[in-house]
């Protein structure tokens, strides 16, 4: 009998720092590494002996390493930023559902990230730029609190660098010289020229963030259908029978993370729900 | 050779106004290029003009003695520039800098104002503009000033 | 309160199925003599289960391995209101105590298990190794209506989950089902409104119906199943004639009628969502303790966390798995707080899922009513009570 809830140990390849608190594991999952799931979808990591946490794939599926980027804001996320190349993780998954990539074909594409919220977007973004000409306009918007805290330097210059692509990032806050935007990132949403009939939007980040986004979104005449947010409660299983990631009629790690807004849009406002 | 009329009727902001309006609108019109660096408003002068941005990008600063100019916000393409020469004393509460070379709509204030006294339509469908950018920009600036990134306390 | 106004109208008619049992409807009746029932008990650890059944502790009722019948409670029967139990000496039955708060969640799916231990091997890959599969295959004596819809609910969550629950899996397939009527309704029982007893309808092996009236004292077996049906056979029992099933079904109707509570089901779910920013939450929220009683004792609550320990040296590492509830503020935690921070948003969390957004996440109503959180919360809190406030609020 398999052991319930059981991790396979991964052996840490390489760990980027991203900013002071992020980092990305590169994890050596070889040819494992397909079964360890889709943009949106997550793992659960553990650093044996702390603890377990859910952490999105930020890599590309198409990547023999998996790669996740972690934000520390607790003893195990903290475990995890400390992790050193050969280092072993516990590696579970991967659960829920991920971003609707084969939906967003053909249409108009529009991802908004709010701080560690672009990890998750990130392997979304190289899905569609690797099969750019099956996506009508693609539009990132990225939204950091300080021009410290932007994630994925090299992939946002990467990215800006092609034609192909509109790239905006804005700070929240910024020291004198930053030759950036500086705005909440709803701010640069009127901008925003799309077909709305014909976009689908992914947003990631803190959950005001995307109740903001969302609305705005929605204000611009996009569908609430086409409207997609990823999911943030606390996940202790993966598979649903834990309970602790409740939200309404939802067990988040089963039914989402990501979610189409207008399953969400009567339950966002309801506080402590 | 576009005329000023097009350049407003193209612009996000003026969408879907009727086309006599932009048109009165449009006759308060000119086009402004302002090269990168240069300030485009200055706190406590007049504000006798309002942008739309065509091409280019401004930073909305404030000076803070000891920290220099602080940027608070960044407006671009597609958005309307000064809401100040809408609202008594009309003077401009911030400095506006181009960051990238500015291409831009100004409107003059004293012209307009005097066209929305005279034909209050006018003045309200500036104002179902200009109300709802305010609304966007107030709701960002609140999210903004949460935090909402920020390590949890 | 008079059971017309407290039984809702549709199940105080009754589906027929449930509660009232028409003769006959169900499997072949055979009469076994109280006396015999150790012949039962004998079959059972000749088959090799381990027999688990209600027994009388420490003044109250536990469920825990039987070496024979004659630990059965017989002769007690017990008081239920809310927020006190108490038993009592009356009658000479077996089964007249409907629970107390111990159930068979236990035994399927254990209060703390350790799912797995870890040796942390240096260099190379960490070993991780289950444990040793569980015990003998259990039979459970005395399971009632209530109580096995509840086990088919659990199932549903850990069976039918993306990853199905091997530890619940391995319990749960070797499980022999000994159901029993129920004779006497508790106070707080309201299981005829989610018709889930107090007869027994469905998921058992074994099903008995103890009567104790002037032909005497004696259970009425149905077996479902060729496994049931052998070790009935092989007790070679007398069958059952129409007076014995009229009995059961007169005891059946009297125990439906004797029904303490009753909560109108109709359009419950919708009625409660609506109900859902109700500051009525927040007056149940004044005499909550969110002490968690009622979902330690719910036989559908499934909740759990997780914990890993360490040895000193950190070469073994183990994960623990153990109950857990939606009244502990940590349990909604994520980075920066929990979500539910306030105990009207947990009491309100908890009765939504029992009776509303359990349709959403598993169908069907999440409580089965047995009356146990009533019963065991110490501050008296009634799930019926509190859900038909909500649902009248929303009416105005």
């Amino acid at each position: 009998m398999r052991p319930p809830l059981a991790p396979v140990p991964l052996r840490v390849r390489a760990c980027r720092q991203e900013t002071a608190e992020a980092v990305t594991l590169v994890l050596a999952a070889g040819e494992e590494r397909t079964g360890f799931g889709q943009p949106g979808q997550f793992n659960m990591l553990a650093p044996l002996g702390i603890g377990e946490a859910a952490i999105s794939l930020s890599g590309p599926p198409t990547s023999p390493d998996l790669e996740h980027t972690v934000r520390s804001v607790g003893a195990v996320s903290e475990a995890l930023r400390r992790m050193r190349p050969g280092d072993w993780v516990g590696v579970r998954g991967p659960y829920g559902f991920g971003w609707p990539i084969d939906l967003a074909r053909g249409q108009d594409v529009v991802l908004v990230a709010g701080g560690i919220g672009l990890a998750p977007l990130r392997p979304a973004i190289e899905m569609v730029l690797d099969e750019r000409a099956a996506f009508g306009r693609v539009l990132l918007l990225y939204g950091a609190r300080t021009p410290a805290d932007r994630l994925f330097l090299a992939d946002l210059e990467r990215w800006r660098s092609r034609p192909d692509v509109d790239v905006a990032v804005s700070v929240d806050y910024a020291e004198p010289g930053w030759q950036g935007r500086v705005g909440f990132v709803t701010a640069m949403l009127p901008q925003l020229r799309v077909d709305p009939a014909r976009t689908v939007a992914f947003a990631c980040g803190p959950e005001v963030m995307m109740r903001a986004v969302a609305t705005a979104l929605q204000a611009r005449g996009i569908r609430k259908s086409a409207i997609f947010l990823s999911m943030e409660r606390n996940m202790k299983c993966g598979v649903g029978t834990c309970g602790h990631c409740q939200f309404g009629p939802y067990l988040v790690c089963r039914d989402g993370p990501v979610f189409a807004y207008d399953r969400l849009a009567d339950l966002l406002p309801v506080r402590e729900i | 050779m576009k005329t000023i009329d097009q350049l407003a009727a193209e612009h996000g902001f003026f969408e879907g106004l009727p086309d006599a309006v932009t048109a009165l609108v449009a006759g308060c019109g000119s086009n402004v290029a302002v090269p990168a660096g240069d300030y485009v408003l200055r706190e406590g002068a007049p504000a006798d003009r309002f942008f739309l941005i065509r091409h280019g990008s401004v930073a909305l600063e404030f000076y803070r003695p000891g920290s220099g100019p602080q940027t608070f916000m960044t407006l671009g393409a597609g958005d309307v520039l000064g809401v100040s020469w809408l609202v008594e004393p009309y003077v401009w509460h911030h400095d506006g800098r181009a960051v990238e070379p500015l291409r831009a709509v100004a409107f003059d204030a004293q012209c307009l104002r005097a066209k929305c006294d005279a034909e209050p339509a006018i003045g309200y469908a500036l104002m179902r503009r200009f109300v709802p950018a305010l609304v966007d920009r107030m709701h960002a600036a609140r999210l903004q000033a949460l935090d909402v990134y920020g390590a949890p306390t | 309160m008079g059971r017309e106004a407290a039984l809702p109208a549709r199940t105080a008619s009754s589906d027929h199925k449930h509660g009232a049992v028409p003769p006959n409807a169900d499997p072949p009746l055979r009469s076994l003599p109280v006396t015999e029932l150790d012949r039962l008990f004998k079959a059972l650890a000749t088959d090799g289960f381990d027999v688990i059944g209600p027994t009388v502790r420490d003044g109250g009722i536990v469920v825990d391995r039987l070496a024979a019948p004659d630990v059965l409670p017989w002769g007690w029967t017990a008081h239920h209101e809310p927020g006190r139990f108490d038993l009592q000496r009356a009658g000479r039955t077996a089964f007249a105590v409907v629970h107390g708060a111990d159930g068979w969640k236990r035994w399927l799916y254990p209060p703390r298990q350790r799912l797995w231990t870890a040796e942390i091997n240096g260099d190379a890959a960490p070993t991780i190794n289950g444990e040793p599969a569980p015990l003998a295959p259990m039979a459970f004596v005395g399971v009632r209506g209530c109580d096995l819809a509840a086990i088919a609910k659990f199932d549903r969550v850990m069976m039918g989950a993306v990853e199905p629950d091997p530890i619940y899996v391995t319990r749960r397939r070797g499980l022999f089902v000994v159901a029993v009527d129920c004779a006497q309704p508790a106070s707080t029982c309201f299981c005829a409104s989610f018709a889930t007893g107090p007869s027994v309808i469905e998921g058992f092996d074994l099903r008995l119906t103890e009567i104790d009236d002037e032909r005497g004292h004696r259970f009425l077996v149905a077996a479902a199943g060729d496994r049931a049906r052998a070790i009935v056979d092989a007790l070679d029992l007398k069958p059952a004639d129409d007076v014995d099933a009229d009995a059961r079904a007169t005891q059946g109707r009297r125990a439906e009628a004797a029904m303490g509570r009753g909560l109108s089901t109709e359009g419950l779910p919708e009625r409660l969502r609506a109900a859902r920013e109700s500051k009525h939450f927040d007056a149940v929220a004044e005499r909550c303790l969110a002490c968690a009683n009622c979902t330690m004792v719910c036989p559908t609550c499934f909740c759990t966390t997780v914990h890993d320990q360490t040895d000193l040296a950190g070469h073994r590492v183990e994960r623990h798995r153990q109950w857990d509830s939606c009244f502990t503020l940590g349990f909604s935690y994520v980075h920066g707080g929990p979500v539910r921070e306030g105990e009207s948003a947990r009491y309100r969390q908890w009765l939504l899922h029992k009776l509303q957004t359990w349709h959403d996440q598993f169908g069907g109503s999440g409580c089965v009513g047995c009356g146990r959180c009533i019963t065991w919360c110490p501050a008296g809190i009634d799930i019926v009570a509190e859900a038909e406030a909500l649902c009248a609020e929303g009416r105005t």
